[in-house]
């Protein structure tokens, strides 16, 4: 099948499909069935649509058409700095084919062509751009809806729809409270009753539906003005979730706090995106031909990488004409050579140097709506919060997908990125998967030990991309998105059997729910990265180590962020850690609460099933398909932007040097760096052993004893706190002052206003009341006396009326003889004929 | 001037209309009974329609200047008209008599102010 007609169809039904569904359930969603049962049918069966739509575009229409890039030979290591550059040498003739205009005449597609080349596989990324709806035109700003698609795109589609699949069969087990009449126990009324209110299970698939149909919508966008609506579509929906239970104070303070915290990101998301529009004039990723004249306009990526330049970065000459609007403006004409010469003015105060700095703007613009969306430091506090929403929610949104599209975006903005933001990228990444993955280890709720994980692993993605990991980073998207809707979704089963949040009530629990405790272990194992180093092991095994190998490579090439490298490892030890820690709180050990034992119970089956299905999936997601090379990583390397696989400099930061990705699978790196992550996995796990395992230490005497670490972590660093102090509090302050002063003087004003308007008002009813009417009704009045006068003639005497007439003849007679005489007399002489 | 002694001229057909005139309004102003009443509308027409012939004809009034047959025409249409109204007029007595059993005009009095 012909991917470029094909998939833009595929994909699209696999997009739409949820909003059907969602129209359909916000339509007739109470009535559907017994209690709006038949929404949560409607919305899995629309997902599992939507899944087989995507598995189908993935295995039968993308990997037979494309081919996979040859496997690559990393270079020596002496050519590591530099060498690789040179070697990227570009067969112009070869790169590009055009497959025939379509239908829509706008798709274009790149076909690939493997070539050896110098150590570095010569290989042109296969992408299919184009449009399908133009919303609005407004001078040169086109508004459309528009895809590309590449293999990125393809195993979104397929995971996003995979999981979201299991999650609301899951859900469907999970939410079965909402079925009848609910009594919140968390919401007491003020006599003391607990809330009772009517169930809202289609309002719970209404969500996910629109959820999902945006988050496949950001997958697709083709377009950076697309990808944003979807953006805060996703956030809308997350907000929903979390604020479910609404009646929860807590929750509704969650959903606000989440909401307020992703606008902060946002905002320097519009920034990178009016940055974007008025240097590059598109909105567009890929080459679309909008204008229909049969040549594409190039995207952003093509303006940054051009194929004239072998892909390599190139501040754009839109950037640079921006930057040069000072000197155009006297009257230089921006010809290519004058625009060459400022492009190379890197001179402090040079306009070189200033695009440059308009480049930086908007990667780390681009990076902030990354950092809000991908709960990144400073911007993390509100995914723990998050936890509030129902747990499907937590695996579904706050896990897998939605708090994924920040790394999402990073990865596809990537070639947009110049080395200085990515650094930016790698130092944020890195310190919040330290600050993440400390404060797991003393949380005592079991989802927010799991938010903090994700956080952290969040972290190690937005690391690995910031380190020049592009594969590495996204992979471990993909692992991560399995394994931790897998353990979000085994804390859910747990919390629907013992009905609190809290682990120290927990434990023992793998003799009572088997299912739960062993997929949640294979959940653990997999986020460790558990595997024989160089033969076989879990999802995470591979990627964490591929981060870890580029972080190494970073570290080899920047001995001075040398740092990044040994807290991302650190980092590897405290997940192992605090993950198995919470295996031993929850499944292991001896029972702490005897009543809640008692009580807990293995979940239906329509929840156990999808977590057996994404155990396996967590175990297997990272490896090829048996007898092929293919597999996320091959993929991965298909989707791989076109000149990302060299080694960069930075131009202000000029000792930053972001080593070719190829590099890191190296002998020196790959080896060491899996080792290294097999050993501090192991340690973690051997510490959670020592501590909750066994019991060898007692971890409340330990605690005791770094009596003011425990207690750092255990307030979760005091962000929050801070952020009260330094935000919320004058924010209130400013608001009571702001509050006040509406109060005071502005209503006060108004009022007066009003008075005064009012007195007005009466003076002018008097008036109309006194003289107006007055006037009009003396008037009236006299008429009507006339006409009682003149009614004492109308006697009903036929005789006098006639001697009315008679006499009125009669008068007239004599008043026209006597007094009109004179005017007449003329005329009657004529009649007579006399003179 | 003395008319008894005159040639037949226009002023004696004007005194004949005159008191004709004069009759038909006294009967009007005077009769209870709507017939009498009629009666007297047309005397007061025709007393008009004296007048008309009178001043039309060419031989009461030789070498005046000729208005043509207005005269007669005026008092055909005169007659036309009182006949219409005779026939309005009557109908009307008649329903009020079918109504009142009376014909008197001074019982008509229901429209007064």
């Amino acid at each position: 099948m012909d991917p470029v007609s094909t998939l833009p169809v595929l994909l699209g039904l696999a997009w739409l499909v949820p909003l059907a569904s969602f129209t359909l359930i916000v339509l007739f969603g109470p009535r559907m069935g017994k209690a709006g049962i038949g929404a949560g049918y409607l919305a899995t069966g629309a997902i599992l649509t939507s899944a087989i739509l995507s598995s189908f575009s993935l295995f039968f229409v993308w990997i037979p058409a494309y081919d996979m890039p040859e496997p690559s030979h990393p270079v020596a290591a002496d050519s590591a700095h530099g060498g690789a550059h040179e070697a990227e040498v570009h067969d112009e003739a070869a790169h590009k084919e055009e497959h025939g205009d379509d239908d829509h005449g706008e798709q274009h597609a790149e076909s690939s062509h493997g070539e050896h080349d110098g150590g570095h596989a010569h290989f042109d990324k296969p992408e299919i751009a184009g449009e399908w709806y133009t919303l609005g035109k407004f001078g040169s700003l086109r508004i459309t809806i528009g895809y590309y698609i590449d293999s990125l795109t393809v195993m979104m589609f397929a995971m996003v729809t995979f999981i979201a699949t299991c999650i609301h069969f899951y859900a469907i087990g999970y939410m079965h409270d909402e079925l009848h009449d609910y009594v919140d126990h968390e919401v007491t009324l003020e006599d003391g009753q607990h809330l009772h209110r009517p169930g809202r299970f289609h309002r719970f698939f209404q969500y996910l539906s629109l959820f999902c149909f945006s988050m496949l919508g950001l997958v697709i966008a083709g377009n950076i003005a697309m990808v944003f609506v979807f953006w805060e579509l996703v956030g809308i929906c997350s907000y929903f979730l979390i604020g479910f239970y609404i009646e929860r104070k807590s929750a509704s303070n969650a959903a606000n706090k989440a909401f307020i915290v992703n606008r902060v990101g946002d905002f320097g998301m519009i920034i990178g995106l009016m940055v974007i529009f008025a240097t590059l004039g598109t909105f567009a990723f890929g080459d679309v031909d909008a204008d229909g004249d049969g040549t594409p306009e190039p995207g952003i990526f093509s303006q940054v990488r051009s194929p004239e330049n072998d892909y390599a970065l190139v501040v754009p000459d839109g950037v640079i004409k921006a930057a040069a609007a000072s000197e155009i403006a006297k009257g230089v004409e921006a010809t290519p050579e004058q625009i060459q010469s400022w492009r190379e003015d890197m001179e402090p105060g040079g306009v070189g140097r200033w695009a440059y700095w308009l480049m930086i703007i908007a990667g780390v613009g681009i990076f902030c709506g990354c950092v809000g969306k991908s709960a990144q430091f400073p911007l993390h506090v509100w995914l723990p919060d998050a936890m509030e929403g129902p747990t499907p929610v937590s695996a579904l949104v706050h896990s897998a997908t939605m708090v994924a599209a920040g790394v999402y975006l990073v990865g596809r903005f990537f070639p947009f990125f110049v080395p200085e933001v990515l650094l930016v990228i790698a130092i944020i990444g890195c310190i919040t998967l330290f600050v993440a993955a400390t404060i797991a280890i003393t949380a005592v709720d079991i989802k927010r030990v799991l938010a903090y994980s994700t956080v952290s692993q969040l972290g190690y993605m937005m690391l690995a991309l910031g380190v020049g990991g592009w594969s590495a980073g996204v992979f471990h998207l993909m692992t991560h998105a399995f394994f931790k809707s897998l353990l979000f979704m085994c804390s859910g089963s747990v919390i629907h059997a013992v009905h609190t949040n809290d682990m120290t009530h927990m434990g023992g629990l793998r003799k009572k729910m088997p299912w739960t405790a062993y997929t949640m272990l294979v959940g653990c194992l997999a986020i460790m990265g558990a595997g024989v180093p160089f033969t076989i092991g879990l999802s995470g095994h591979y990627s964490k180590d591929a981060i870890l190998a580029q972080a190494m490579s970073f570290e080899a090439a920047n001995p001075m962020l040398g740092w990044l490298f040994y807290v991302a490892a650190a980092g590897a030890a405290i997940t192992a850690f605090y993950m198995f820690r919470l295996w031993f709180l929850t499944c292991a050990g001896e029972p702490r609460d005897k009543h809640r034992y008692d009580h807990a119970h293995e979940s239906p089956k329509v929840m156990y099933v999808p977590l057996v299905i994404l155990a396996v999936m967590a175990v297997i997601v990272g490896w090829s398909i048996y007898g092929t090379p293919v597999g996320i990583q091959k993929l991965l390397e298909q989707a791989r932007p076109m000149g990302i696989l060299t080694t960069a400099h930075g131009a202000l930061l000029t000792d930053l040097v972001h080593p070719d990705e190829h590099l890191s699978h190296l002998e020196e790196f790959h080896v060491a760096s899996t080792w290294y992550a097999t050993l501090t996995g192991l340690a973690g796990l051997g510490l959670a052993i020592v501590f909750y395992g066994v019991r060898v230490l007692n971890p409340a005497e330990v605690a005791n004893q770094f009596k003011r670490v425990y207690k750092f972590l255990v307030n979760k660093w005091y962000f929050d706190e801070l952020y009260n102090v330094i935000f919320v509090k004058p924010v209130l302050l400013v608001s009571s002052r702001v509050a006040d002063f509406d109060k005071k003087v502005i209503d006060g004003l108004i009022d007066t206003l009003a008075i005064g308007t009012r007195m007005i008002a009466r003076l002018d009813d008097m008036i109309d009341r006194y003289f107006v009417d007055g006037l009009i009704n003396a008037f009236a009045g006299w008429t009507y006396a006339v006409a009682l006068w003149f009614r004492g003639a109308e006697t009903g005497r036929l005789r006098q009326y006639v001697m009315f007439i008679v006499l009125g003849t009669v008068v007239l007679f004599i008043l026209i003889t006597f007094y009109l005489s004179a005017p007449l007399a003329p005329s009657l002489s004529t009649l007579e004929g006399r003179p | 001037m003395n008319l008894l002694t005159e040639p037949i001229g226009v002023s004696h057909y004007l005194i004949v209309g005159a008191i004709m005139f004069v009759t038909g309004a006294l009967c009007m102003a005077t009769k209870r009974n709507a017939l009498g009443v009629l009666m007297g509308i047309e005397l007061v027409l025709n007393g008009a329609n004296v007048n008309f012939v009178a001043f039309g004809s060419e031989y009461l009034r030789p070498g005046a200047v000729s208005m043509g047959l207005d005269g007669q025409l005026i008092a055909l249409f005169v007659i036309v008209l009182a006949a219409a109204e005779a026939a309005v007029a009557l109908a009307i007595v008649l329903n009020f008599y079918n109504n009142h059993s009376s014909v008197d005009v001074d019982k008509a009095d229901e429209l007064k102010g």
